[in-house]
């Protein structure tokens, strides 16, 4: 076999002169299209050839809905304390600086006002990739304070929820982040300052059971997974497959509890419509 | 039915059972007079210690005691009188949530709670205590009408957590909950919650608002059960008892950590081995803490309610 006998020993080629492919140049969706990471970037995320909604977060949804990626964050500093000196298998304060290296984010939401198409908009979105967007005080005060800064400014509040549910390792203090929200709530409601909520995929457990279903618009993206309980439970609890799109907010939108589903590339148009409306 | 950890007791009162027969037998009645005095009063001090320092699983376990009263025994034996009302007026009745009109001392109040019935049959018919969103509902429309006729509000909750069933997701649970969290806040006429077993997560929250939100001494109150807190976190049930603890669950844990506004006393042993005393307790609490409430404009309760709730939860800045 001479022909593929090394004529020299070992890598010769020096480094800088290496040709090699990125990681994560390309991007698979579930359906199977295959798409490039830069167009997927372009087009909101989406995938072009089947329309699949790639998770993303605060900071890829801040660039689609404010103009010119242009907005003020409001309380970035604040961070989790650990009220219960929880530990399961790993100290809670160490999960948290753990998570906080990990993905470069205090806690799982950011709140930012800023301007959609010239009109002014409070939102808290949330990132899941922080210890599964769990809803403990951090999610709860944050959330709280972007919609007392909206209340004190008249300006339409909006929220992104991405959620598993709440944090177990904040336990009493995070089931009471649910009332905390829906109390802020209620007060943006007898102000009659407009609550957009967008449940993405996945909405689920506590963030669902308050503020994620409290909009006046309750809105969704294509095939997000949007339940109280999360499927497994349900297929525990009753002993039963559960159906083919369950929970999905095409399921959602048909059983009533939606207004309306948007695609991604059409989110920020459709908010401008919204807000100009009620003006 | 007596738990595991009351062995030590059980052992004893057999024991104190046995010196008396024996003494009504052989007549010896006054030599052993003293003997069964001592065993009586170490009895009670070991009632004493056990009770006064129980576990969070320990009363993980006797919130869900099988005599533990349920909401209507409360409703039943508090109230001269009591109509129940059904339905929630699109669905169904759900039979997990009760609640309806009752007088205590000539004041009506709206009860509304979850029950989960006594027996094996009453169990399935309540779907143990677990609500779909028409009980959820039922509540809110029940709240509804008391604030129209100016009643104030009592709720009861013994609750595993809201049911995660198919038709329940489809009738939607989570946006069921959401709502009566939000309107309670808006309620107009005193709001009395009062955690009677279990208080689990969304479930026991969606009528879990009030101006004064209080817990027996061994019930628990968390976002999770301990079960399922282990079987997420240690990937088994083999930690429910170090779920417990760490989720800081009992009525103590609760109110020193300000989540809840006070601890109702039970009977030594847990409510179920005093249902009389219990019934009573629960019932001065209600009429004491309105005659609170009463003292406060509904404006001002609904502020402070509000403000109470806002100012829960631990953060950094």
């Amino acid at each position: 076999m001479a022909w593929f006998a090394r004529k020299e020993k070992g890598i010769v080629t020096p480094t800088e002169l290496k040709k090699e492919t990125p990681d994560g140049l390309w991007f698979k969706t579930p359906g199977g299209a295959i798409i490039q990471k830069r167009e997927l970037e372009n087009n909101c995320f989406v995938c072009p050839e089947d329309g699949y909604h790639v998770r993303i977060g605060s900071k890829e949804y801040y660039e689609i809905i404010f103009d010119d990626n242009k907005f003020t964050e409001l309380d970035e500093n604040m961070s989790s304390g650990d009220p219960l000196s929880f530990k399961d298998t790993k100290a809670y304060p160490d999960r948290i600086k753990a998570s906080q290296n990990k993905t470069g984010l205090k806690d799982a939401v950011r709140s930012a006002v800023g301007k959609v198409n010239g009109h002014d908009l409070v939102v808290s979105c949330m990132d899941f990739s922080f210890i599964g967007g769990s809803m403990g005080s951090v999610v709860g005060e944050k959330i709280a304070r972007a919609i007392d800064y909206a209340r004190e400014n008249k300006i339409p509040f909006m929220m992104i929820s991405k959620s598993g549910g709440a944090r177990m390792m904040e336990a009493g203090f995070s089931l009471m982040q649910m009332a905390k929200t829906s109390a802020k709530l209620a007060l943006l409601a007898e102000d009659k300052i407009p609550y957009i909520s967008l449940l993405t995929d996945p909405t689920t457990g506590g963030v669902t059971a308050s503020y994620a279903m409290l909009g006046d618009f309750n809105i969704s993206e294509p095939g997000a997974l949007i339940g109280f309980a999360g499927p497994r439970v349900i297929r525990e609890t009753i002993g039963k497959d559960l159906p083919e799109g369950f929970q999905s907010s095409e399921f959602v939108l048909d059983h009533g509890f939606l207004d309306f589903i948007v695609d991604r590339r059409e989110l920020k148009q459709r908010l401008t419509e919204i807000i100009t409306m009620l003006k | 039915m007596d738990l595991e950890f009351e062995k030590p007791i059980v052992d004893l009162q057999d024991k104190l059972q046995d010196m008396k027969t024996l003494a009504t037998d052989t007549g010896s009645g006054e030599d052993m007079a003293q003997a069964i005095k001592s065993l009586e009063d170490r009895i009670q001090t070991m009632k004493q210690d056990l009770y006064t320092n129980l576990t969070g699983w320990q009363r993980v376990l006797l919130s869900r005691h099988a005599d533990r009263p349920q909401t209507l025994d409360y409703v039943e034996n508090m109230c001269d009188t009591f109509v129940e009302l059904h339905g929630d007026r699109s669905v169904r009745d759900d039979k997990a949530m009760v609640g309806g009109f009752g007088t205590i001392d000539d004041q009506t109040f709206m009860f509304i709670g979850q029950q989960k019935g006594v027996n094996t049959k009453m169990r399935q018919l309540r779907n143990f205590g677990m609500a779909n969103p028409e009980g959820y509902r039922k509540a809110l429309r029940l709240m509804k009408l008391a604030e129209k006729f100016n009643k104030p509000i009592v709720t009861l909750i013994d609750t595993m957590g809201a049911y995660p069933g198919l038709e329940a997701e489809e009738r939607g649970q989570g946006e069921a909950i959401a709502r009566n969290i939000k309107e309670m806040f808006m309620l107009k006429v005193p709001v009395i919650c009062i955690i009677i077993g279990e208080g689990a997560s969304g479930g026991a929250l969606g009528i879990g608002v009030g101006d004064r939100v209080l817990m027996l001494e061994n019930s628990w109150y968390s976002v999770i059960s301990p079960e399922s807190c282990s079987s997420i976190l240690w990937r088994s049930w083999d930690h429910k008892e170090e779920a417990a603890e760490a989720l800081n669950l009992t009525a103590e844990n609760m109110h020193g950590n300000g989540l809840v506004d006070g601890i109702v006393r039970e009977p030594l042993g847990g409510a179920h081995r005093n249902k009389e005393e219990m019934y009573s307790t629960v019932k001065e609490t209600i009429l004491s803490t309105m005659k609170e409430l009463n003292a406060v404009s509904a404006e001002d309760r609904i502020m402070q309610r509000i403000d109470k709730f806002s100012a829960m939860g631990v953060v950094e800045e």
